[in-house]
């Protein structure tokens, strides 16, 4: 099984400049776990030390965001993408 | 759906045959071409998104255009300012701006402010108008164009950049999510780059800002479908958008079911910056070297050791005799190659990231650290005037 998981421009400093990483799990939190193992930098950027997704960075499971899914919703399947999505202000 | 009274909107003959591919479109007509005519739609910002979305506004036929803008035309706006000539350095934008957008067309009405908007005048400015879009640069600005909007019942066409990235939408929360909804708090200072720190594809502030151009007219028009619950984001690179969805969160403190916030607030303190914010202005005399200093202790032969924490692809551009090349962002992880006894200085491009450093560094327990003022920008104005910049 395939899942794509989209890295944005701003975090790719910390992901060893990947733009996507596949992963194997079989659910949203155990994907995004298996990103933040391999590439540790990146933890503090989407999770509070106790674990919670920061309130400046929204991940969506295909285009839904995962703040709105719970239980069997955020179980992946083949061909699943997340895209990690932080507040950009950028303008001028 | 605007819904302006077009009993007293007559287009002129030269007007007809400016609008003239318009007006044989069924979804624009006369009678849109009117409605383009009586909406106003007031513009923050007239830098990288501003330009180009305010150019193409302003050739449709938008009766009333504000813009607000405080800042001057540099040399390095030019990459992507579109609204703005190599001539206008050194002007005002919302003059080079104006003059750009009569020569366009003149039969639009454009009001500038020249002011840095905030909670003291922002619902003032934005009242008079149906449309705001936002195109600014920093945190504390979109949540306070973002709260206004919301306050004041108004949609709120949103773009944002960084190097080859793009993100769309439209905040409306009479109808959907607002700014807040998506993204609850801002991340702290200095965390996200910006696009002076980070760079920004001179195109891509034309993508995202037609994008808004075009969400605008369609807002005019009430033609189509809008990006209200829709996010969109865009990469140049993979050619790529991904369309996201978007929902209005019930416990959102402005547009929820019990807003707590129920005015403007302070802005600067909610995204974690003091008054003029810059960590370079809160270090210690004694923590700060001039460039004439430095270079003065390079004549004498009293070099203290360099730190550039710029990225790689800066030290392409322009360099000093380094010794050692860390950036920022990896700092902590490589702070051991640091000798703790030895005398630093860090420098990037302005001084600004440097701070940043020297205050992670001084925590960390060197003692004998420093931060180059105004960075190796100002080593070029001041001691190598051969010195590119950038
Ligand atoms: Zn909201």
């Amino acid at each position: 099984m395939a899942i794509e998981i989209h890295i944005p421009t701003a975090l790719r400093q910390y992901a060893d400049q990947n733009s996507t990483f596949e992963v194997g799990a079989g659910e949203v939190h155990a994907a995004l776990n298996e990103l933040t193992t391999r590439f540790p930098k990146l933890r503090p950027h989407l999770f509070t030390e106790d674990g919670k997704l920061r309130n400046f960075v929204n991940v969506f499971l295909n285009d839904e965001n995962i703040r709105h899914l719970s239980g069997d919703e955020l179980k992946l399947k083949d061909g699943d993408s997340i895209s990690i999505v932080p507040a950009v202000a950028g303008g001028r | 759906m605007l819904n302006p009274d077009l009993s007293t909107i007559d287009l002129s003959l030269a007007e007809f045959e400016r609008y003239s591919r318009h007006l044989i479109m069924p979804e624009v007509g006369v009678e849109g071409q009117k409605r383009l005519k009586a909406a106003s739609v007031l513009i923050i910002g007239t830098g990288g998104l501003g330009s180009p979305l305010s150019m193409y506004l302003a050739a449709a036929g938008i009766g009333r255009m504000g813009l607000v803008d405080f800042d001057v035309v540099d040399t390095t706006n030019l990459q992507r300012q579109i609204a703005h000539t190599t001539a206008d350095v050194g002007r005002p934008k919302l003059e080079s701006a104006t003059e750009t957008i009569r020569a366009i067309n003149p039969h639009v009405q454009v009001d500038g402010y020249e002011t840095l908007i905030d909670s003291s005048n922002a619902m003032e400015i934005i009242e008079p108008y149906d449309i705001v879009i936002d195109g600014t640069d920093n945190f504390p600005t979109r949540y306070l164009v973002n709260d206004a909007c919301v306050l004041l019942g108004k949609p709120n066409v949103y773009g944002s950049i960084f190097r080859f990235e793009g993100q769309a939408s439209v905040f409306d929360a009479t109808q959907g999510p607002c700014y807040r909804c998506l993204y609850p708090e801002p991340p702290p200072p200095g965390l996200v780059p910006s696009c002076a720190e980070g760079g920004v594809l001179g195109i891509l502030p034309g993508i995202i800002g037609i994008i808004q151009a075009t969400e605008c007219i369609k807002i005019i028009l009430g033609k189509g479908n809008t990006l209200v619950g829709r996010f969109l984001v865009f990469s140049a690179l993979e050619m790529k958008f991904r369309e996201l969805k978007l929902r209005k969160d019930p416990a959102c403190p402005i547009c929820g079911e019990n807003p707590s916030i129920t005015g403007l607030i302070d802005y600067q303190q909610f995204c974690g910056l003091d008054r003029g914010g810059k960590t370079s202005d809160l270090l210690d005399p004694s923590e700060r070297i001039s460039v004439a200093e430095l270079h003065e202790r390079l004549r004498n032969g009293r070099k203290p050791a360099l730190v550039d924490v710029r990225e790689p692809h800066e030290l392409q551009i322009s360099r000093l005799d380094n010794d050692y090349e860390i950036p920022l962002g990896n700092l902590e992880t490589h702070i051991h190659e640091l000798d703790r006894d030895q005398e630093l200085v860090v420098y990037c491009r302005s001084g600004e990231r440097s701070a940043k450093a020297v205050k992670f560094l001084k925590e960390a327990g060197f003692s004998n650290v420093r931060n180059l003022v105004g960075g190796i920008l100002a080593w070029a104005n001041e001691v190598d005037p051969e010195m590119p910049k950038y």
